[in-house]
C-alpha cells in the first residue's frame, strides 16, 4: 500500500483545491486515488482468477482435458429434429413472425401506468410505454420493463393451497360458502383487506360486497402508498384532494425531500415535464431551476441545480421559513424564498412521501401563497375509489382481529404479514381469525399464515381497469391466458357477491356498459389504452389559511442518528423481490445490486469509526463492514455504506428486502435485511434516536457496479469524460465542451494534426457511409435522471442474462448499457452526474482489428457487428475497448432449460451461450426490421419510425437515436449542438454515440 | 562417429514430412467434406410427416400457388405453415374419407394442431426474412428447389453460410422478375443481361456484413 492511501477525509478539500480542473470522481476511493486503486482499475477483470479458488492440479487437468477430447466427437452430432405446430384456425390479423402490440396498463401502488405490450404469436415479450397515456407518454420504467419477467417467473404460485396442501379453487369456494352464509345476517366479522384501489370496477364490486354483508368492512394498506401526501392534502384543504403538478409550466421547483422524478405513479410524466424546461440548445435563453432539500441523495437530487443535504426532521423548519412563518435557518433558504417570490405562479414546492403530513400541508400553503395553485399545481378529486387514512384503516383491522371481532379475513393482494408496521404484529393478530384467505402472486409470508392461498393473476393475464395520476381510466386487457391457474381480485369479489362463474371480462365489461359504453367505444378504449376524456375534472382545492402547527422540532433535541426509511428503488416495497432483473439492476445513486445497506454520509462514517483509511481500495465497492443499528428498541446487524452527499447525522435504509418466503430469488439469493422491523405506526418513515456502532464482523460482500469497467479516473476530469457548465457559462461560451475536445485532440499523443481537424492518418480502411444509413445516438446528460429505465429496457429487448450476486462481485454483470455515476466537488455534498454508456459504435473501432476470428466487424451502416457464432472468447476486443462496453459470458448465464422462461425471450435476438462476447448492437434487430419494411415499400425510413429500446424507454427523452445521413433527423440536429461532445476524442475512435454536456442553472445568490 | 541411422531414414523422414502435410490436408479435406455433406446439412433428406403431404401433387399437379398456404411469405420473416383449416377448405369436400387424411380431420374436429417436422432449419443465431427476398425478386426455387417435383418435401439446398453468400455476393445471378418469383419452372432466357438490369431496377444491395443475418 502506498503512503497516499493514508489520506484522510479532511484532506479532500485540499486535494480538490490542488487540481486545475474541476475534478470529477466516481467513488470515494477513486478520490483517494492510491496506487493500489490504480492497479485495480487497470485490471479489466481483476477478480477473474478468484473463480478457480481451489486450483486444479495436473492430474485433474489431464482428466478434464481427456474428457473434453473424448466428448469433442459428440458435439458434432446433428441438430435434433424440430417440430412446427401451426394453428388449427389461425386468428385473423395474426401474421406469424410479426409482433402485435396491445394497449394495457401496469398498476403500481394502485395507479395505472399505460403500456403497449409486444406480443409474438400470443406470447408477450416486451413492454413499452403507451404514448397516449398521461402517466407514461410513451416512456417506461424498470418496473414496467421487468414485469415481463414477473409474468413468466416459474416461482410464481401455481396452485390453490389449503393450509399449505394443494387444493382447488372450487374447494375454496365450497369452504367460503358457510362463512358467507353466516355473514349474510351479520357481516361485521367479514373483512376485506386490499391495497390502494383506483379501479372503478373493483370499487363497484367492493361496494356491492359491503352492501350485501351488512356490517362488513373494507380495509386498505399499501406499504409505500403516499400516506403522508394524502393526509397532508387533507390537512391543507380539509378533505382529500389529488394534486397534479405541471412541471412543464414551472420555472422554479423546490423539492422538500421529494423524489418526484424517481418514485410515485406519475414519475415518468413528471420527469418528462420537468426536463422539458431544461433542454439547453443553441440560443436557449431560459432554463428552469431545481432546488432539492433532502437527506438521501435521490435521482431528483442528482439532477438538482442546488442540493442541500439536511436531516429529514429539519425539512419542516425549512418549509416554514419558505412560507415566511419562521426565520430562515440559513441564507440559502432566504435565497430560495426570493427565487420563488420572483417566479410567482411559475413555481412548484413539492414534499416527499417520507415527510410528515404537516410538511405536505406547508408545501400546499406555499404554493397557495405564491399563486402556484391553479397554475402549476391543479387539483382533482382523489383518484382512489375510497381515499382513506390507510394506517388507521389497518390499525382498526388489527385491533378488531385482536379483539376477536373478525371471523373472516379476505386479503386481496399485498403481503401485510411482511409489510405491516412492526408494532401492529399483524401476524399474531391474524391467528385469532378463524377464516383467512389470501390472494397473491407468490406463496409469501402472508400466504403461509392464511388458511387458503389463491394464486393471483399477473396484470398481463386478466381484465381489469385502473386510473392514472390524473384520473384517466385505462381498461386493462390480458395478453395471455393465466399461465399458472391464477385468479383475479374480480373473481374473488365476484364469488363474495354471488357470481361464482363471472369472468373478469364480463365483470369489467358489464360495469362499463352500465356506464354508457357501447361496442364501438369499448373497442376504441381497448385500442387506445385510455378512455379519452376520463381524466378527473380540475377543481379548486379550497384554500385554507391554517398553517399546521409544528410537529417535529428541527432535530436538535433528539439524540442519536436520524433514520429515514424509503421503499427500495428497484424492488419497491418487496413485491418485486423475486424479480432477478430488478434485483440485479444497480440502484440509482448507490449502484448496489442484490442488497440493501445502511446508507450514511462520510461525516457519520468517520464518527462511527468507519473511516476510509480502514478500507482497502482493492476490495472497496466489493465488501463493507457490518454495523449494529439500534432503533426503537430493535437491534439489527446490517452492512453500512457511505454515500457522498448524504446528510450528516442521518442514515437511510430501503425497505423491501428480508423476504422469508415468496421464491428463491426473494428469500435466498437476494434476501438482504428486513427493514420493516424498523417501521412503526407512529413513524412510518423513520425518525431520530438510532444508534449505529461498527462491529468486528468479517466484511460483508457487496455487489456494487460503479467501479466496474471503469474508464481511467485520470481521464474523467482531465480528459473531459464529463463536461458541465452553468447556464450562465453556457450562454457566454456555448462551445465549452468542444473547446476541451479540441484541446484534448491537440494534446493527444496519437496524432500530430492541427487541433480539431479530423485525423486522416489511420490504419482502418476508409468506409463510405454516405450511400447507406449512418446510425448515431446522442445522449443529453443534462436531462438524464439515472433512472435505469433504459438499462431494463435493454435487458428485456436483448435477452440479457442475469448473473447473480457472486458474479456481479466478480464484475461479470451482463448489462449492455450501464449508467456511470460521477461526482464533482466536496464529498459531503458533491454534484452528481449520470452518464448512460452503451457501445459507442466507433467508426474506427479498436475492438475490430484485434479479433483473431473476425467475430466483430464493421457494417455498412457503421455499426460494430458482434457475431456470436464466430466468437471464440479471446476477449481481446474487450481488452482493447477504451469505453469498456463489452461483456463476456464467463459461464452459461442464459437459462436454456427452464421451460417457463423460453417464451419470454425476444425471438429476434440470439440467446448467447458461454464463452461469447456480447455488447450493445444499437438494437440491430429493430434496424433491420425497419430497413426491410422500407425496402419493400421502396421508401426512405422516416426519422422516428423506430428507435432503440433504451431511447424508447427513456422518460426524459435523454437518448435520441437516428440516421445521421438524414440531415433533418433529430439526432443529426443534436449532433450540431454546441454542447455535443464525444468521449475520449483523442483516441480518434470517432464514436457514433456522443453526449450533450451537462448544463446546470445554479442561483447566483447561492455559493457552492 | 558411427552412423546411427540407416540411410533409408532420409527417405522415411522426407516421406514423413511431406506425408504429414498431405495427411493433415487430407484430414481437413475430409472434415470439410463431411460438414458440407447432407449428413450435416440435411440436404436432400426427406422428412417423415404426420400426413405425407405431396407438394408434387398440390403444386405441380393442381397448380396451387405457394401463397395459398404460406400466407405470410410476402409480409413476414416466416412464410407460415398453413393452419388445419386451410387443408379443410378443400378436404372438407374431396377425399373426405381418405385414410391418409385422418390426422387432418381429427385435428380439425378436436382442435389439436397437426405437428409437422421442420424441413428447413437455420440455427438460432441466423435471422432470415422471407418477405424481403420475395420483394427483391428472389424466386422460391432459388432456395427451395423444385418443390413442385417433390413427393415428400426435402431441403434442396445445403443452407450453409457459404451458400447464402454465393447469392448475397452476386445477386445478379439469381434475381428474377417479381412476377416470376412464385413460378418454380421459370428460367431466364438471358440472365447475364436480365440479372444486372433487375438488380438495378429493384435496388438490390449486396449485403455481406455480419449483422445482415447474425444478431
Amino acid at each position: 500500500m502506498s503512503d497516499e492511501k493514508s489520506l484522510t477525509y479532511s484532506d479532500f478539500r485540499k486535494r480538490i483545491g490542488d487540481v486545475k480542473h474541476p475534478e470529477y470522481w466516481r467513488s470515494l476511493d477513486e478520490l483517494m486515488r492510491s496506487e493500489v486503486f490504480d492497479d485495480f482499475m487497470h485490471d479489466e477483470f481483476p477478480r477473474q482468477a478468484a473463480a478457480l479458488t481451489s486450483g486444479v492440479d495436473r492430474r485433474d487437468f489431464m482428466k478434464l482435458m481427456g474428457a473434453s477430447m473424448a466428448m469433442a466427437g459428440l458435439v458434432a452430432c446433428n441438430q435434433p429434429d424440430q417440430k412446427i405446430v401451426p394453428y388449427v384456425n389461425q386468428p385473423e390479423n395474426l401474421i406469424p413472425g410479426k409482433p402485435i402490440f396491445f394497449a394495457s396498463a401496469m398498476v403500481a401502488g394502485g395507479l395505472a401506468k399505460g403500456v403497449l405490450v409486444e406480443s409474438h404469436m400470443g406470447r408477450p415479450t416486451k413492454i413499452e410505454g403507451n404514448p397516449d397515456h398521461p402517466s407514461s407518454l410513451g416512456a417506461s420504467d424498470s418496473f414496467m420493463q421487468a414485469s415481463i419477467l414477473g409474468l413468466y417467473d416459474p416461482e410464481r404460485s401455481q396452485v390453490v393451497r389449503r393450509l399449505g396442501e394443494i387444493s382447488t379453487y372450487s374447494e375454496f369456494l365450497g369452504a367460503l360458502q358457510p362463512v358467507l352464509n353466516a355473514a349474510r345476517a351479520n357481516g361485521s366479522g367479514l373483512r376485506v383487506l386490499t391495497q390502494t384501489i383506483t379501479s372503478p370496477t373493483l370499487g363497484n364490486q367492493i361496494q356491492q360486497v359491503l352492501a350485501q354483508y351488512p356490517g362488513s368492512k373494507w380495509h386498505q394498506w399499501e406499504p409505500a402508498g403516499g400516506h403522508n401526501a394524502r393526509e397532508g392534502a387533507r390537512l391543507a384543504f380539509g378533505g382529500y384532494v389529488n394534486p397534479v403538478y405541471h412541471f412543464d409550466q414551472a420555472s422554479v421547483v423546490v423539492s422538500l425531500g421529494s423524489d418526484f422524478m424517481g418514485e410515485g405513479p406519475a414519475h415518468l410524466r413528471y420527469a418528462r415535464d420537468f426536463m422539458s424546461g431544461r433542454r439547453v440548445r443553441r440560443g436557449s435563453t431560459t432554463m428552469n431551476r431545481l432546488y432539492a432539500i433532502e437527506s438521501m441523495p435521490t435521482q431528483t437530487g442528482g439532477c438538482a441545480d442546488h442540493r442541500f443535504p439536511v436531516k429529514p426532521s429539519e425539512i419542516e423548519g425549512i418549509a416554514r421559513a419558505l412560507l415566511g412563518v419562521a426565520p430562515a435557518p440559513a441564507s440559502w433558504v432566504s435565497a430560495i424564498a426570493r427565487d420563488l417570490q420572483n417566479n410567482r405562479g411559475r413555481g412548484i414546492v413539492i414534499a416527499g412521501d417520507e415527510q410528515p403530513p404537516a410538511v405536505h400541508a406547508l408545501a400546499h400553503a406555499i404554493n397557495q401563497a405564491l399563486g402556484n395553485n391553479g397554475a402549476t399545481v391543479t387539483f382533482t378529486d382523489p383518484v382512489e375509489v375510497a381515499p382513506a387514512n390507510q394506517l388507521e384503516s389497518l390499525r382498526e383491522l388489527v385491533t378488531d382481529m385482536n379483539a376477536g371481532r373478525v371471523s373472516a379475513l379476505i386479503v386481496l393482494g399485498g403481503n401485510p404479514v411482511f409489510d405491516a408496521p412492526a408494532d401492529f404484529d399483524f401476524r399474531a393478530a391474524t391467528d385469532k381469525v378463524p377464516f383467512r384467505a389470501h390472494l397473491s402472486p407468490y406463496y409469501d409470508e402472508t400466504s403461509y399464515h392464511a388458511h387458503w392461498h389463491i394464486p393471483e393473476t399477473h396484470y398481463l393475464e386478466t381484465w381489469s381497469d385502473a386510473r392514472a395520476h390524473d384520473g384517466t381510466v385505462t381498461i386493462m386487457q390480458p395478453l395471455i391466458a393465466p399461465l399458472y391457474n391464477g385468479r383475479s381480485a374480480h373473481e374473488i369479489l365476484g364469488a363474495l357477491i354471488g357470481g361464482l362463474d363471472l369472468s373478469p371480462y364480463d365483470t369489467v365489461r358489464s360495469y362499463w356498459f352500465s356506464k354508457g359504453a357501447n361496442e364501438i367505444s369499448w373497442r376504441k378504449w381497448l385500442n387506445d389504452g385510455v378512455i379519452a376524456g376520463s381524466a378527473l375534472p380540475v377543481r379548486t382545492a379550497g384554500a385554507s389559511g391554517a398553517i399546521p402547527p409544528a410537529t417535529r422540532q428541527s432535530g436538535n433535541g433528539a439524540t442519536g442518528v436520524e433514520i429515514e426509511l424509503r421503499p427500495d428503488p428497484t424492488i419497491h416495497d418487496g413485491r418485486f423481490a423475486n424479480n432477478a432483473w430488478l434485483q440485479e439492476l444497480p440502484k440509482p445513486v448507490t449502484k448496489i445490486t442484490w442488497d440493501n445497506v445502511m446508507i450514511i454520509g462520510p461525516a457519520l462514517a468517520k464518527q462511527i469509526g468507519f473511516d476510509a483509511d480502514d478500507r482497502d481500495p482493492l476490495v472497496n465497492e466489493k465488501q463493507t463492514r457490518m454495523v449494529d443499528v439500534e432503533y426503537h428498541g430493535v437491534k439489527m446487524r446490517m452492512p453500512v455504506w457511505v454515500v457522498p452527499g448524504h446528510a450528516e447525522g442521518a442514515a437511510t435504509v430501503f425497505f423491501g428486502y428480508g423476504r422469508e418466503h415468496g421464491g428463491a430469488v426473494a428469500s435466498e439469493k437476494g434476501k438482504g435485511f428486513n427493514i420493516y422491523r424498523f417501521r412503526f405506526s407512529d413513524a412510518l418513515s423513520g425518525g431520530a434516536g438510532a444508534r449505529i456502532t461498527l462491529t468486528n464482523d468479517p466484511p460483508y460482500p457487496i455487489a456494487c457496479v460503479q467501479e466496474h469497467q471503469s474508464i481511467d479516473p485520470k481521464d474523467v476530469g482531465e480528459r473531459g469524460i464529463v463536461q458541465s457548465a452553468s447556464f450562465t457559462e453556457f450562454q457566454k461560451d456555448p462551445e465549452f465542451a468542444r473547446e476541451r475536445e479540441r484541446k484534448e485532440a491537440g494534446e493527444s499523443e496519437l496524432q500530430g494534426e492541427a487541433a480539431g481537424e479530423p485525423y486522416d492518418q489511420q490504419m482502418y480502411p476508409p468506409y463510405d457511409y454516405s450511400k447507406q444509413h449512418a446510425w448515431g445516438m446522442v445522449i443529453d446528460t443534462t436531462v438524464c435522471t439515472g433512472c435505469n429505465g433504459c438499462v431494463s429496457a435493454c435487458q428485456a429487448e436483448n435477452n440479457i442474462s442475469v448473473v447473480g450476486k457472486e458474479e456481479v462481485v466478480r464484475e461479470r454483470e451482463m448489462h449492455w448499457l450501464r449508467i456511470d455515476r460521477y461526482y464533482r466537488g466536496n464529498p459531503e455534498n458533491p454534484e452528481t452526474f449520470h452518464m448512460p454508456v452503451p457501445c459507442m459504435q466507433c467508426e474506427t473501432a479498436p475492438c475490430e482489428p484485434v479479433c483473431p476470428v473476425g467475430a466483430t466487424s464493421h457494417s455498412i451502416d457503421g455499426l460494430n457487428d458482434m457475431t456470436y457464432n464466430r466468437c471464440v472468447g479471446t476477449r481481446y476486443c474487450s481488452n482493447n475497448c477504451p469505453y469498456k462496453v463489452r461483456h463476456f459470458n464467463f459461464f452459461h448465464y442464459a437459462d436454456y432449460d427452464t421451460p417457463a422462461l423460453k417464451p419470454m425471450r425476444n425471438p429476434d435476438v440470439t440467446v448467447r451461450t458461454r464463452g461469447v462476447m456480447e455488447k450493445c448492437t444499437y438494437c440491430v434487430q429493430r434496424i433491420n426490421a425497419a430497413k426491410i419494411e422500407a425496402e419493400k415499400a421502396d421508401r426512405p425510413i422516416p426519422d422516428g419510425e423506430f428507435t432503440t429500446a433504451c431511447a424508447q424507454a427513456c422518460p426524459t427523452d435523454a437518448i435520441v437515436f437516428g440516421d445521421l445521413n438524414d440531415k433533418s433527423s433529430r439526432v443529426a440536429k443534436l449532433k450540431q449542438e454546441p454542447t455535443n461532445y464525444a468521449l475520449l476524442p483523442g483516441l480518434n475512435t470517432r464514436p457514433r454515440t456522443t453526449y450533450l454536456a451537462t448544463v446546470r442553472n445554479p442561483n447566483p445568490e447561492i455559493r457552492g | 562417429m558411427a552412423q546411427i541411422f540407416h540411410r533409408s531414414a532420409n527417405t522415411i523422414s522426407r516421406v514423413t514430412i511431406f506425408g504429414a502435410i498431405f495427411i493433415a490436408g487430407f484430414i481437413l479435406w475430409v472434415i470439410g467434406g463431411i460438414v458440407r455433406s447432407p449428413y450435416f446439412t440435411n440436404q436432400g433428406i426427406e422428412r417423415e410427416q404426420i400426413v405425407p403431404f405431396s407438394h408434387q401433387h398440390h403444386v405441380g399437379g393442381l397448380g396451387i400457388d405457394c401463397r395459398y398456404c404460406h400466407t405470410s411469405v410476402e409480409t413476414s420473416n416466416f412464410a407460415g405453415i398453413p393452419p388445419t383449416s386451410t387443408c379443410m377448405n378443400c378436404h372438407a369436400q374431396i377425399w373426405t374419407s381418405a385414410q391418409l387424411l385422418e390426422p387432418v380431420r381429427s385435428s380439425y374436429a378436436t382442435g389439436r394442431p397437426l405437428i409437422w417436422s421442420r424441413v428447413h432449419r437455420l440455427p438460432d443465431y441466423v435471422h432470415f426474412n422471407h418477405s424481403i427476398h420475395i420483394s427483391k425478386g428472389i424466386g422460391c426455387v432459388s432456395c427451395h428447389g423444385r418443390v413442385d417435383k417433390m413427393n415428400l418435401t426435402y431441403q434442396a439446398m445445403p443452407m450453409t453460410m457459404q451458400w447464402c453468400l454465393s447469392c448475397h455476393r452476386a445477386p445478379e445471378k439469381f434475381v428474377r422478375p417479381r412476377n416470376e418469383v412464385f413460378n418454380l419452372a421459370y428460367e431466364s432466357p438471358n440472365q447475364a443481361v436480365d440479372g444486372p438490369r433487375l438488380v438495378k431496377e429493384y435496388k438490390i444491395q449486396s449485403f455481406t456484413h455480419c449483422s445482415t443475418c447474425h444478431y
